[in-house]
Order: structure tokens, then sequence, then C-alpha cells
């Protein structure tokens, strides 16, 4: 499947994109962590979580939406 | 009651002290209320690595920030007894010393507002995906973690 992968702050800085199409045939989030490692290995040494649906899902979620969206540490307020 | 429909929460730099003096005169024609309570989150000069930071720059994931608030509001006004509450977060650059968030409840009485104002500030913190790059003077950048 074709997803449409988001990154902000610190993880735009590392990947130097705020969004990117990436082609992925898995099911789980876990899968899609190892794959994105691999186009973005500096990711690895980050702190994240991933969103989907607006959502944050452990990595053991399966992928339903077309829109992967990596979030770091938040800093509100 | 206030509205609970999903809004922008969002402003563009530091929330100003006529904006927030005008949100509180808004209250005066609603009678029913006997207690404010205002929590205001402003930009610390933190010195990190001997630099000092001079602002803080916000992004946020948009979307699923307003959800965030969205669902923040609903529970609070679940939780506590509350007339009203608006929340405002900073977006772009705010310098040290000016207001970035802006929380404002009001009941009939105080207890409520003490409770809700707490509940409602440690929520966005922990739970809306908003960030923070901290620019040092010299226009080096770290990124903002709460703690």
């Amino acid at each position: 499947m074709k997803l449409t992968v988001k990154y902000f702050g610190l993880l735009a800085e590392v990947t130097q994109c705020s969004e990117e199409q990436f082609k992925f045939s898995g099911t789980l989030i876990s899968e899609f962590l190892e794959a994105i490692y691999l186009k973005h290995p500096k990711l690895k040494e980050k702190d994240f979580q991933a969103a989907q649906s607006n959502e944050i899902v452990s990595k053991n979620t399966k992928i339903t939406q077309a829109e992967i969206v990596l979030l770091p540490p938040f800093a509100g307020g | 009651m206030e509205t609970k429909k999903p809004k922008n929460v969002f402003k563009e730099g530091a929330i100003s002290s006529e904006f927030i003096a005008n949100s509180i005169a808004k209250h005066q024609s609603k009678t029913s209320i006997g207690a404010h309570n205002i929590f205001l989150g402003q930009v610390r000069a933190d010195i990190i690595d001997d630099k000092t930071v001079s602002a803080i720059e916000y992004t946020a994931y948009e979307d699923m920030a307003n959800a965030k608030f969205h669902d923040i509001r609903e529970a609070a006004f679940n939780k506590f007894n509350l007339t009203c509450m608006h929340i405002y977060h900073s977006l772009g650059n705010v310098n040290v010393g000016e207001i970035c968030l802006f929380v404002f409840v009001s009941s009939t009485r105080r207890k409520e507002v003490f409770k809700a104002i707490e509940f409602i500030v440690e929520e966005i913190k922990a739970n809306v995906p908003v960030f923070g790059k901290e620019i040092f003077e010299d226009s080096t950048h770290q990124w903002k973690v709460n703690s």
C-alpha cells in the first residue's frame, strides 16, 4: 500500500521533510517502523509516537489508514 | 452553557494581555458565575549549556490537537460543574515573557474552578500534539520536551 507519512518538529529535521509518500507491504505499525527505519536510520535514535486517525497507536496496531503521523514528545503550554 | 462544538484553539503569536482582559470583561454579563480561574503559560528564559532561550516557535499537528482540545473540553464539562471554558494556545513565535497558553474556566462557585484548571492544563501538556522549538539568543535551537 502507499502511505502518506507526516513528520513533526524534530522528526521533520531528521528526515528533512514534513511529509512523504512511502510504499509499504506490511500490516502493523511495528512493520511500518522497521521499514521506515531503513529509509531514515536516524529516526531509530529518536523518541516519538505514531498516530493514526488522530489517535496515538501502539506498535502492534493494524494500519487501517493511508496516513501515518509520527509525533515527537509534546511541548504544549 | 458554553457550546461544545470543536473550535480552533490556536492563535498566531503570543496571547496579549488585552485579549485576556477582554475575555474577562465579556463574562460580566454572565451573572450566574461566581468564580473564574485562569492559567497563563509564559515562555521562560531557560539557560541550557550557557545559552539562554529567547523565544519558542510553536508548531502543532493541528487536526489531532484540535480533536484533543475538544476531548479535554468535553471531559472537563463532564467532570466539573462549569459554566464556561476557554482555551487558547499560540502557534509560531512567542518571545520569553510572553503568554503562550490561556485557559479560562468559570463556575458558580470556586471549588470547581480550582480542580478544573489543573485537570485541563495537565491534560493539555500530556495529550495535545504541540511542539516547541526553543530558540537561543545565538539563533541555534533545541526541541522542548514537557517535564
